[in-house]
């Protein structure tokens, strides 16, 4: 077990290495949803919460894979645990609210192919977090994650206007903000080590 | 339809006799008019993430083409027995069976291409082109156009992975597979290998693409 503090821990995910602009990961719904802000923020509120649950669970699972001494169930455990949470978090929202349900429409099911979750569970098994600091990891993985995606649809909100040439709209575009807000993170790097 | 990759004159007879039959059409559209990095723009994660050199990059895509062909070929072989209810969750075990059996070989292979890979190799189960092929293709068709279409679609991935690796190595070290290429006075641009580059040198390709396509006519 590590001995880094819970402060830094979630600087560290959320802002230095964040898990869309530095890690790459996530990058399927960044592209994809972050076209408004409020459908962005949502979806970010709603990966996090898939993340804590995931967090806990894979410390669990890790824990117990040890103990029967079958890691290499790792993978295929993990992936199981994380489609079942948000199996439990798209019934749990239909059932609270279904205006937040159509909302988010087909990209529900799709958390459960979002890399930054499956990643975030490998990386905190990786560096050997405990359970507060796995919980802690979640939220700050997920504070950078709707940070990122909040950041760039207020961008691609402000660019929707600008006069752009054809053969950049879409795609092109999106990437090349995403460049810059990667770089704009970089500054951040100071902030701690590694 | 005639492969627009081929220039020469005399390859144009054989490509276009070659792609009559069905199952080249398979292979082509995956390299080519389905590309799934730079048409669909699928499988974003890895593509960004590990192109820092041209061998991580085709490391990377061997490894995918890999997982896409066995769970490709396994989703085929299955289809008429899986349940549709469950069929996603059936395919997600096929492919994270497949990843972990590719996580140890590499392991075992090189420690050294296993560390600069990092978790990116496990990943693979989440790669969107791989769950996509299995849904939208696998699961509807015979054990062999399955095959044409993983080998397909699994080298348009390599090509594209090589694509970005390449260019951001050259520019990045001044190298190709760890040849200098550049003279030592070569003032590396180091932005091309931190996560900024990969997004700048996608979006080059993407407009690369986008040029091509709109401009094919007047060409």
């Amino acid at each position: 077990m590590t001995h880094e503090s819970l402060w830094a821990i979630f600087i560290n995910a959320s802002l230095i290495n964040n898990f869309v602009l530095a890690y790459f990961l996530g990058i399927c719904p960044f592209l994809g949803v972050s076209g408004k802000m409020a459908t962005a923020s949502k979806m970010g509120g709603a990966v996090t919460f898939v993340m804590l649950i995931s967090s806990v669970c894979a410390y669990a699972l890790h824990s117990l894979l040890v103990a029967i001494g079958a890691v290499y169930l790792q993978l295929i455990s993990y992936i199981v645990v994380i489609a079942s949470a948000v199996q439990l978090v798209e019934m749990f929202i239909k059932k609270v609210s279904p205006t937040l349900f159509r909302a988010l429409g087909i990209f529900l099911p799709l958390i459960t192919t979002n890399c930054a979750i499956l990643g975030l569970a490998l990386f905190q098994t990786n560096k050997g977090y405990g359970l507060l600091q796995s919980v802690v990891y979640a939220l700050g993985a997920g504070a950078g994650f709707t940070l990122a995606l909040i950041l760039m649809a207020g961008l691609r909100e402000r660019l929707e206007y600008a006069e752009t040439p054809n053969v950049v709209k879409g795609t092109v575009l999106t990437l090349l903000i995403a460049g810059i807000l990667s770089l704009a993170f970089m500054g951040f790097a100071g902030l701690g080590s590694n | 339809m005639s492969n627009p990759i081929s220039q020469g004159q005399n390859n144009k007879g054989f490509w276009s006799a070659l792609a009559q039959s069905q199952s080249t059409n398979e292979f082509l559209k995956g390299l080519w008019k389905e590309n799934p990095v730079f048409v669909q723009v699928l499988g974003m994660c890895p593509t960004l993430a590990v192109t820092n050199s041209a061998r991580n990059g085709l490391a990377m895509g061997l490894a995918t083409t890999f997982v896409l062909l066995m769970s490709n070929t396994l989703v085929s072989l299955l289809r008429k027995v899986i349940p549709r209810q469950v069929r996603i969750a059936s395919y997600i075990l096929i492919i994270a069976t497949f990843v972990t059996l590719v996580d140890y070989a590499i392991q075992a292979i090189s420690m050294e291409l296993s560390k600069a890979l990092g978790a990116f190799i496990s990943l693979i189960v989440v790669n969107c082109v791989i769950l996509g092929r299995a849904e939208a293709f696998a699961s509807k068709n015979t054990v062999g156009r399955s095959i044409m279409d993983a080998l397909g679609m699994g080298f348009g991935f390599v090509m594209a992975l090589l694509a970005l690796g390449s260019v951001r190595e050259l520019l990045g070290y001044g190298s190709i597979f760890g040849l200098l290429v550049f003279p030592p006075v070569y003032q590396e641009w180091v932005i091309m290998i931190l996560p900024a580059g990969g997004f700048f040198t996608l979006a080059l390709w993407l407009f690369v693409f986008n040029w091509y396509k709109t401009h094919k006519k007047a060409l």
